[in-house]
């Protein structure tokens, strides 16, 4: 279905007279790729809209002098990236007037690699503070910015939206936030408890993952995949990995694709986990709280046992997994899945049955459908919101291919239909961990990786979060030119400016609970 | 309402099971005496994330879990940095936090501790030192302790608890 109309979006470009090349349509499978020219940028994105396709990712990568840029959309589980060739100081056109999410990664390539956008309203710097000048862009060349000066200055400059008006007021919130979170900043403009508007300042953790990425062996790179965001350590080297293997035709062993998705699996109950205690305890709630973490903190302890870490970090590497588990692992595996199900229910069946507890979550921090379609938002943020993409059920990639993936949707877009929707799939999770154990088969749980050896790639996985982009060039020496994962918060961080709107202002914590973005998923 | 209760009641089995656990639990008794003795029973954190990846948060998050429950022993972490005993730091300091962090540090009331967790933290992990991360936290701040690992799990933690506070005063600075 996904091939049909990647055939009429490729009509509808040539009607529209947009050329496209197309002489390496297998560059970057699963998705189809279509090189236009730049003057066609915005036209042809507009006709993607049209289309009411989904726009997923931007990234961009040196080439030559010049810059090649990229846009990832999708509709029905096809996947299309538009690619252009800059020459050098070339401006591309923005497209964030037609897709608002490509804001903030336009601004992203614009800080590293010093592209300009044209016609874009927002022009402000998004991930560069004040750790390196306005001239200096750190992914070009040897992108050697000057020493900056020690202590690197704060940056308390940043030209945040105003409102105006004698009632209103200013609450700045960050970067060090009061507990145990990652640091961003948050502006509030209020009026009374009623926050009017809400605008993020991130790219506190920005600790240069892109450019660290450059020169490193695929080993290498999946560590550093798997510490893009360590809550989705397992989700994001699975998808470095995996645009590894595509870009050097490796197929990793069944056995190995099995144990990958067991991991994922557990990975996002856990953080489900302990997202719904945490949003209980938001509002007081605190009885969930404390079950749900200790549910996981079993959890957890059954990954040290089984996978030998914790998080079960740097258990995903290229070609496979780095441990395999043994029959007793299996049935362990299989037999704490089905206890922690039934405890799971139980406790879920409380927390539903809390009046009080509603009467906070229904209607608050509500993310229209429209909203979230607009803002192309993943996981349970976007299931929550009427757009239940997921890429196990709508690309399935090995071994979710083998299974049926249900999948929650609900149209309310409030707080408590985001914890509904963890909660539905930490059952559905479960249930899918016992099917992989069941489909266990003893074999290789590792190939070896092909040395010396260049190449492109595109990793797509959902993450406990939503879908993960990571794409990946090697160069003739097999080691990495570029790496870019597109953690799902990007697209979902904007969300909660939306939906804080008109909300009072102690809810912000609830709401940011429910929508619980990455900081440092998104600042790399 | 009583439902509820009565739900929670007979669930009681899942809050009343004991969390057990070998080793906390012969940490813990140490613990609670180095607390009281060093701290009048009550050591209080500031944590600060300053360019982790989030990995180390979620195991000093586990610390408040029913298993560890550290707060039983006198430690608890708090909001303010005026009221922190010790600064518990998480990841290589990037420098976009450079500043942040050394202004959480000065509102501390001296003598305090820095603790620097984990590896990014203790001499820059998988980081170092580039253009957007000064690597480990000692390259910002005088630390007192490092706790490797990556991240360390909650036993580590308080393990290094228990090592920072048998070395009685905070580095000279
Ligand atoms: S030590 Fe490991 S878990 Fe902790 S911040 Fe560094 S990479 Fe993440």
């Amino acid at each position: 279905m996904s091939e049909a109309w990647l055939n009429e979006i490729q009509q509808q470009f040539a009607a529209a007279g947009i050329e496209t090349v197309d002489h390496h349509p297998a560059r970057l499978l699963p998705a189809r790729q279509l090189e236009i020219a730049p003057h066609a940028w915005a036209p042809a994105t507009a006709l993607c809209k049209q289309c009411a396709m989904r726009w997923a990712a931007f990234w961009v990568r040196e080439a030559g002098a010049g810059i090649e840029a990229f846009s990832c959309l999708e509709k029905g589980g096809g996947y299309l990236i538009l690619s252009t060739r800059l020459g050098e100081q070339q401006p591309l056109e923005s497209i964030a007037h037609l897709y608002p999410a490509a804001d903030r990664p336009q601004r992203h390539a614009h800080d590293l690699f010093g592209i300009a956008f044209e016609g874009q309203c927002d022009s402000r710097r998004w991930t560069r503070h004040q750790a390196w000048r306005e001239d200096e862009f750190p992914l070009r060349g040897d992108g050697q910015a000057a020493e900056p000066p020690a202590p690197t200055p704060p940056d308390d400059s940043y030209p945040f939206i105003q409102a105006s008006g004698s009632a209103v007021y200013e609450i700045a919130v960050g970067p060090v936030h009061a507990g145990i979170i990652e640091p961003g900043h948050f502006r509030f403009q209020a009026v009374g408890e009623t926050v009017i508007n809400l605008e993020k300042h991130l790219g506190y953790v920005h600790k240069g993952i892109e450019k660290l990425a450059r020169g490193r062996d695929l080993d290498g790179l999946a560590r550093l995949a798997g510490r893009v965001s360590g809550d989705s350590t397992v989700a994001h080297s699975w998808a470095a990995c995996q645009a590894a293997e595509r870009a050097l035709a490796v197929e990793p062993p069944p056995r190995a694709q099995l144990l990958r998705a067991i991991m994922a699996e557990r990975e996002r109950v856990a953080n489900h986990l302990g997202d719904i205690g945490a949003i209980c305890n938001d509002v007081g709630f605190a009885f969930p709280h404390y079950q749900l973490s200790r549910l996981k903190e079993r959890l957890v302890r059954d990954n040290a046992l089984l996978f030998g870490h914790r998080l079960m970090m740097d258990r995903i590497v290229p070609g496979g997994v780095a441990i395999d588990i043994d029959s007793q692992g299996a049935d362990h595996l299989f037999a704490c899945t089905q206890e922690l199900e039934s405890e799971v229910a139980k406790l879920i069946e409380i927390i539903e049955r809390s009046e009080s507890l509603e009467d906070r979550l229904m209607t608050t921090g509500r993310l229209t459908p429209e909203w979230a379609a607009e803002l192309g938002c993943l996981g349970y943020v976007g299931r929550a919101s009427g757009c239940d993409f997921d890429v196990r059920r709508d690309a399935p990639y090995a071994p979710y291919h083998r299974v049926t993936v249900a999948v929650p949707g609900y149209r309310a877009g409030d707080v408590a239909a985001r914890a509904k929707i963890r909660a539905d799939e930490i059952g559905i999770s479960l249930g899918l961990m016992r099917r992989f154990v069941e489909l266990l088969e003893p074999g290789e749980h590792r190939l070896p990786m092909p040395r010396g050896r260049g190449g492109e790639g595109l990793g797509i996985v959902d993450g406990w979060r939503g879908e993960i982009i990571s794409y990946l060039a090697l160069d003739t020496d097999g080691r990495v030119e570029r790496f870019f994962p597109r953690d799902p918060s990007w697209l979902n961080w904007p969300a909660l400016e939306q939906l804080i709107q008109g909300n009072i202002v102690p809810d912000f914590p609830v709401c940011n609970k429910s929508i619980n973005g990455s900081y440092a998923g998104q600042d790399l | 309402m009583l439902g509820m209760f009565n739900k929670i009641f007979r669930t009681g089995l899942v809050t009343e099971e004991p969390a057990t656990d070998a080793e906390i639990e012969q940490l813990a008794p140490e613990l609670k005496r180095m607390v009281d003795k060093q701290f009048r029973g009550s050591l209080a954190i500031r944590m600060v994330d300053a360019g982790s990846c989030n990995g180390c948060e979620l195991e000093i998050h586990a610390l408040n879990n029913p298993y560890y429950a550290i707060e039983r022993y006198g430690v608890h972490f708090v909001a303010s940095p005026r009221h922190a005993d010790a600064l518990l730091v998480t990841g290589p300091v990037s420098r976009h936090m450079e500043a942040a962090l050394i202004a959480t540090y000065e509102a501390m009331a001296k003598p305090c501790y820095v603790i620097a967790s984990g590896d990014c933290a203790c001499n820059g992990g998988e980081f170092g030192v580039n253009y957007a991360s000064c690597g480990a936290v000692e390259n910002v701040l005088p630390v007192d302790l490092k706790i490797p690992g990556c991240p360390p799990s909650p036993a580590q933690l308080i393990r290094g608890l228990l090592i920072l506070m048998g070395q009685r005063e905070p580095v000279q600075r």
